[in-house]
């Protein structure tokens, strides 16, 4: 086994054996902390897609976290309060079950990605880097300005959703299904990569001219990889709003959009587990030097210039070294 | 006579003042090598990327195995049987030999919507790809990573993917560059034998392939096509002697 692959798997396995050791000690907060790290990572494997394998910079993925998340907030807001979505043309009640929450999630952050996507993919360099980002503020100033969901005050929902057969109110089973979503969607995830769509993908990020000769889009090929992207990040705000039971326009500004690029460029851009290890890493900060001082982003910064000037395969790429083409 | 496979009537591309192609025709039959001569800065390049679709001209038509494909993008006229290979080396750096081969491939195939199985695995691709490599004499090198390999090598992976596109038509631009003698000449003997596949369109400054390989020659000049027919004809016409050739001669 290569140091990639005995490092990925140390990382992934960090996750469930905090949550168990914390299940021991009896220490809750724990296990939510590790419940946070996996769900952030999931939304940083979302933007890996786009990032990392299409080197597409998007400054406005909070934009589908957010989605995600009033996806959940707004469904379950009518379950608890016995009001339906609509009335006419059909019916359409609320829910509290947390699989129809996410194929729901799925599903409006993928539409919303094929529209920003459309049109911000017309463009490149810094020009797209602005574009998602105008998008992103843009829903956030929406969902400020609409009442009938909280506006600036967002949504309380006051009993966590239901997961068939699992009591979702127990920190340790929530983690589980959070964790397993994590696995599949990274296993997904690598297997993407490798696929004939993740390599001319990737060749479009080293030389669009290229793909171009050999007779494929770019353009499509960028579309369809910000559509899973936007999908997979949208899946992780619909759990990152049912750990808080809270959802709050906070989940679409930009500065979410930021710390999720921190995820993937902190454990390293294009790394399969590298937003893994930079939530991780992000939440151990947090936590570490927040105790300390309120002002702990100062070490966060100097962390990720240390990280962007010499290491740039991240701390993944520091560890495990370059990375030697899958072949 | 056999209709033309490739067919550029009188193309006309200005930027600003200059114009850098002018009123260009050319015609490719198959089973022929087209050479396109001239000195530095006559256009050449320009004309090739208006063949492959980068460049919109602006005005004139070319034709394609009897249909305009003017107005089609760079991806349309590739999958429609347009091969081109790069005058500066155009490859996704990080990949390997054999990834770069491999795209290629599956650029033929189309089938690039999918998402679940490992694209290196996939052995019609992968005989594919090695097959090209084969043929270019690159097979040995195939784990190397691109970024790794030299200048020479580099131009015969660009033929190598041109090869795996199973093109109508190729359109190379100045494959020899960099070369050195006995790539260059290996490479002569590859392109002479590669005519019956599919015809060349051939930008090239590497003389002795040229005049080794063509059958027809033309030369342009400020973007102009000053004379076209065999290479004896390139040789002893006069205003190629004086436009061209001359001033190699005195160099």
């Amino acid at each position: 086994m290569s140091r990639a692959t005995l490092l990925n798997a140390a990382l992934f396995l960090m996750l469930p054996v905090t949550a168990l050791a914390a299940l021991v000690l009896d220490e809750p907060f724990i296990i939510t902390l590790a419940t946070k790290v996996a769900i952030l990572a999931l939304a940083g494997v979302g933007l890996n897609i786009a990032l990392g394998l299409g080197g597409l910079v998007s400054l406005g993925h909070a934009a589908f976290f957010g989605i995600g998340g009033y996806a959940m907030g707004i469904l379950a807001h009518h379950a608890q309060t016995f009001t339906p979505l609509m009335e006419a043309p059909f019916l359409l009640e609320g829910t509290k079950s947390m699989p129809v929450i996410w194929v729901v999630a799925v599903i409006a952050g993928a539409l919303a990605a094929l529209a920003i996507g459309a049109l911000s993919l017309r463009t490149s360099g810094v020009y797209f880097i602005m574009i998602t980002l105008a998008f992103g503020q843009m829903l956030y100033y929406f969902a400020i300005s609409w009442p009938a969901y909280g506006g600036e005050d967002g949504l309380s929902i006051y009993v966590r959703n239901g997961f068939p057969g699992l009591n979702t109110l127990d920190p340790i089973q929530f983690f589980v299904l959070c964790f397993v979503i994590l696995a599949l969607v990274l296993f997904c995830a690598g297997r993407l990569a490798a696929a004939p769509f993740g390599l001319a993908l990737s060749a479009a990020r080293q030389n669009a001219e290229r793909v171009e000769t050999v007779g494929l889009s770019p353009y499509r090929l960028r579309l369809l990889a910000f559509v899973i992207s936007g999908a997979v990040t949208a899946l992780a705000g619909a759990l990152f709003a049912d750990l808080n039971r809270f959802v709050s326009p906070t989940m679409l500004s930009w500065h979410m959009s930021g710390e999720i690029m921190i995820f993937v460029i902190l454990g390293g851009v294009g790394r399969l587990f590298g937003p893994v290890a930079g939530a991780a890493l992000f939440i151990l900060l947090e936590h570490v030097l927040g105790g300390l001082s309120d002002f702990w982003h100062v070490y966060l910064g100097l962390l990720l210039l240390l990280v962007v000037l010499f290491a740039r395969g991240g701390m993944i790429g520091l560890a495990a070294g370059r990375e030697v083409a899958h072949d | 006579m056999t209709e033309p496979l490739l067919q550029i009537k009188s193309l006309n591309k200005s930027f600003g003042a200059l114009k850098a192609t002018d009123d260009v025709s050319l015609t490719l039959y198959p089973r022929e090598i087209h050479a396109l001569i001239g000195p530095n800065g006559a256009g050449k390049s320009t004309l090739i990327k208006q063949v492959a679709g980068g460049l919109q001209p602006n005005s004139g038509e070319i034709w394609f195995d009897g249909r305009d494909v003017t107005g089609l993008s760079t991806v349309a006229r590739a999958r429609s049987g347009l091969g081109r290979t790069f005058q500066i080396s155009s490859l996704a750096m990080e990949y390997t030999v054999l990834q770069n081969a491999v795209l290629g491939a599956l650029g033929h195939s189309g089938a690039v919507w999918r998402f679940f199985n490992p694209v290196m695995g996939n052995a019609p691709l992968r005989d594919a790809a090695i097959a090209a490599l084969e043929r270019v004499g690159l097979v040995e090198h195939a784990a190397k990573r691109t970024a790794d390999l030299s200048h020479g090598q580099r131009r015969l992976l660009e033929v190598a993917v041109a090869l795996t596109l199973q093109p109508r038509v190729f359109l190379m631009d100045e494959p020899m560059a960099g070369l050195g003698a006995s790539g260059s000449k290996r490479l002569t003997e590859f392109l002479d034998g590669l005519r019956t596949e599919a015809p060349i369109l051939l930008v090239e400054h590497d003389m002795d392939a040229v005049f080794a390989l063509a059958d027809r020659i033309s030369v342009l000049v400020y973007g102009k096509i000053i004379a076209t027919g065999t290479a004896e004809e390139i040789r002893s016409d006069p205003a190629v002697r004086e436009a061209y050739l001359g001033e190699e001669d005195a160099a």
